[in-house]
């Protein structure tokens, strides 16, 4: 480390009704990986966006090797040496790969030169990418590569990652901390933006920890407890969600040989699929995004009909029935897009407990709406789940991301379910809020119900699950005990018992 | 019935005179789309075209002058559109019909002095030597400029799209404006230069009716051609030369009708009316069933945020 970088000072961006920054002030140095940790809504975006360009501060300044840096747009940052990889990517599905990276860089060569080097680039940092493949068809992870190439192309000083590692699996989370770790090296320094305590603490040098805005402090993370560093970002203890222990019991779930064609272009294949799911067991379906998971849980919420005896619940053929018949039965889904999927947006919290909680809480008399039961119920999902919200009559859209997921979810298990299946219940969830919904889920198991839960957080999968399996292309792994696992074994799994990187390219 | 009075070169050549409408409003409608913007009003953009062009040739003497003031008047009332949906966010699809029906309103109180008028002819532009050549030099080479003018716009905004950097953001910013915002582009000025760009070339194309395929005014006169644009651009799956394809043969089928029409043909006069709009467009929708697909921010509200 040679000196700073990036010296910010006093930085204040106020939006209507909310400080996201105040008076933030740090020093990145040079060559060096700096962690900027926070829950949702500290403030890390909006510190980013005002480095790299994208939004203006109110006040304070910012020196980038000494000299005044106020960049008017991200063109002027960009120039300055700020390169940035979005947290959710900012590719064009339609253009390919050399495509892509022509339009983020700001004096491209012609595009078959550009072709070359992404070659070049791409092969010496380990991270192998064809330039003329349409984005569209890609892996997450071989989007990121799309994203970090496109950076590195430029020769950055600076390199902001937003939550780089949250759609990779362990083995590419592998490769790109030896990209990032060469990069130092090279005298690059990285600002890193993550939840994930652990890959901080392997990664970086330094930690500046954001809360509601402000900084609340700088610490060594190698010498630092993960523990310590999710209090000081929460500001209170944590609580860590404990299980209930009990036995399992009757098979309550029964899936065997499920095969479903994709059900959109982009979509995966279910591909004979097996699995049993207990009374009071939670199994937790690990896997990469796009390798089946949306379409397990379709086929198992019945928004997609399978063949009448590949699913059973209780012993009874459900395979053929769609979604109200199996919630009446007592099998019941939260899917994983909140705004869209799980919710509508667009409706009130009251219109929304109805939509799902009809059936089973006795909302609707003779096809007409009893509002004010449904109410009741909304009401008590919000006072149960400490759902933060002026009252039910509100939109779902005005929720934030963790208050929405904490509705969906408690929208489902407030239900009595028997038979619960929920695609990433913490996704974009701040670490407080997730550990809510995780002790939600495991009391419902305490409680006798069979919890299916889909994730690509490992360590939540960890945390919950009794039993770990996973997808990959539309294949499910046999099931295994999760306290038997190593991360390896895991990656394995994932990958489909192939090596690495290269799973995705072998099988395409 | 005498089918022998129809000649082929003059069929052939009356086709790529009766295209040009449909074709400078549907490449002009082309660039708009693939920034991403469904603009509707096409139809209202090409009437008022029609009479600024009407007006100004009258007025001046001069087509060229004619065709500038066409190709102002619909970039003027684009403008109008692009006020409405990029800065005040409006809904595409209602200020695209909105602009429609104020367009056609706009010309008929504008046009109230200027029926039955005749305008000064446009100088046919026969190419020395190509146009000697027997047959082809008839059909191809003796037009009228704005023939050729329309041809060389559907190869510039080919080439444009395909292999300029200009292009290439116009193409990222219809198919994921937050990405494009992100990646510092102005998509909302792109956007207005661009449906500016549609609004100019539905213009033009109107003024081509009313100047000279028709060479006067009345109200109403485009009936439904800036319509048949919109459709051409949607059915051509986005590709400049598929547009041009499809206007040739909403034209070809249109020519060929009225010559049968005329030589008396056994089939009711209203079947053939109808029959380029059928034929038309039953081609391209067989043609649009490969993999290409809509710009994906096609008529979605851009809302910049932070």
């Amino acid at each position: 480390m040679t000196g700073t970088l990036l010296s910010i000072r006093g930085l204040t961006k106020a939006y209507p009704g909310v400080v996201a920054n105040d008076s933030v002030s740090f020093d990145i140095g040079a060559g060096e990986i700096h962690a900027l940790l926070g829950e949702n809504g500290a403030g890390k975006s909006t510190l980013v966006k005002m480095i790299y360009g994208l939004v203006k501060p109110d006040s304070g300044a910012m020196q980038m090797r000494g000299a005044a840096f106020a960049p008017p747009e991200p063109r002027a940052a960009r120039a300055a040496g700020v390169a940035m990889v979005f947290q959710h990517f900012s590719l064009f599905d339609a253009l390919d790969v050399s495509e892509n990276i022509a339009l983020g860089m700001e004096d491209p060569p012609p595009l078959r030169d550009l072709a070359a080097r992404i070659r070049t680039v791409s092969e010496e940092y380990g991270l192998p990418l064809d330039p003329y493949r349409t984005v569209g068809g890609l892996s997450a992870g071989e989007r990121q590569r799309v994203e970090i190439i496109r950076c590195l192309l430029q020769d950055p000083k600076l390199l902001i990652m937003d939550e780089p590692t949250s759609v990779l699996t362990p083995q590419e989370v592998g490769i790109l901390f030896e990209t990032l770790n060469k990069l130092r090296d090279e005298g690059t320094s990285i600002l890193y933006i993550s939840h994930k305590l652990e890959e901080i603490r392997t990664l970086c040098d330094t930690a500046t920890i954001l809360r509601l805005g402000k900084n609340v402090g700088t610490c060594d993370p190698r010498e630092t407890t993960a523990r310590q560093m999710a209090e000081m970002m929460v500001g209170s203890e944590l609580q860590t969600p404990k299980g209930a222990g009990g036995t399992p019991g009757a098979v309550m779930l029964d899936v065997s040989g499920l095969s479903l064609p994709a059900p959109t272009k982009f979509g995966t294949a279910l591909k004979n699929v097996h699995l049993r799911l207990h009374a009071g067991e939670v199994l937790g379906i690990g896997g990469v995004a796009g390798n089946g998971q949306d379409e397990l849980l379709a086929a198992l919420s019945g928004e997609i009909r399978a063949s009448r005896d590949a699913i059973r619940l209780k012993g009874q053929d459900i395979g053929h029935l769609g979604p109200t018949a199996r919630r009446q039965r007592g099998l019941l889904a939260a899917p994983e897009e909140r705004l869209g999927h799980a919710a509508a947006p667009d409706m009130s919290l009251t219109e929304n407990a109805l939509l799902t909680g009809a059936v089973r809480e006795g909302l609707t008399t003779n096809g007409f709406l009893r509002w004010g039961k449904a109410r009741d119920f909304a009401e008590t999902i919000i006072k149960t789940f400490d759902v933060r919200t002026p009252g039910p009559d509100n939109a779902a859209r005005s929720l934030s991301g963790g208050n929405l997921q904490k509705f969906v979810i408690g929208r489902e298990v407030l239900q009595r379910p028997e038979v619960l299946v929920v695609n990433q219940p913490t996704w974009g969830v701040d670490a407080s809020a997730a550990a809510a919904i995780r002790q939600a889920l495991l009391d419902l198991a305490g409680n006798g119900t069979a919890v299916l839960v889909i994730s690509q957080d490992l360590d939540e999968l960890m945390e919950v699950a009794d039993h770990f399996a996973a997808l990959n292309e539309g294949r499910l792994s046999d099931t295994r005990h999760t306290g038997d696992l190593t991360i390896e074994e895991i990656g394995l799994m994932m990958g489909g018992a192939h090596d690495g990187m290269e799973v995705a390219h072998v099988q395409a | 019935m005498d089918l022998s009075s129809i000649t082929p070169a003059l069929l052939l050549a009356s086709l790529m005179v009766a295209a040009t409408p449909i074709l400078l409003a549907g490449i002009g409608e082309l660039v708009v789309e693939r920034a991403g913007v469904l603009n509707l009003g096409v139809e209202g953009m090409m009437i008022t075209g029609a009479i600024f062009g009407f007006a100004a040739t009258i007025e001046t003497g001069s087509p060229l002058v004619g065709f500038a003031a066409a190709a102002a008047g619909g970039a003027l009332l684009s403008l109008l559109f692009a006020l409405l949906t990029q800065i005040a966010l409006a809904n595409q699809v209602a200020s695209g019909l909105a602009l429609t029906l104020f367009g056609l309103g706009l010309s008929s109180l504008l046009g109230q002095d200027y029926v039955g008028l005749k305008p000064t002819p446009t100088p046919s532009f026969n190419i020395p030597l190509l146009s000697d050549i027997p047959f082809l030099g008839h059909v191809l080479f003796s037009h009228d400029l704005m023939v050729y003018f329309g041809l060389g716009l559907v190869a510039a905004v080919w080439a444009l799209l395909k292999y300029s950097r200009a292009g290439l953001i116009l193409r990222a910013v219809g198919e994921n404006h937050d990405a494009a915002h992100a990646l510092g582009y102005k998509v909302v000025r792109i956007r207005i230069l661009a449906i500016m760009f549609g609004g100019a070339c539905a213009g033009l194309g109107g003024s081509y009716i009313s100047l000279i395929r028709v060479p006067q005014w009345t109200e109403g006169m485009t009936s439904g051609a800036g319509w048949i644009a919109l459709a051409l651009v949607v059915f051509a799956s986005w590709k400049p030369g598929r547009v041009l394809l499809g206007a040739w043969l909403f034209g070809g089928v249109t020519v060929l009708q009225l010559n049968l029409q005329a030589a008396g043909l056994a089939i009711p006069v209203e079947y053939l009316s109808m029959s380029p709009y059928l034929i038309t467009i039953l081609v391209l929708v067989i043609m649009s069933a490969d993999k290409s697909r809509a710009p994906a921010s096609l008529g979605r509200i851009f809302h910049a945020s932070g």
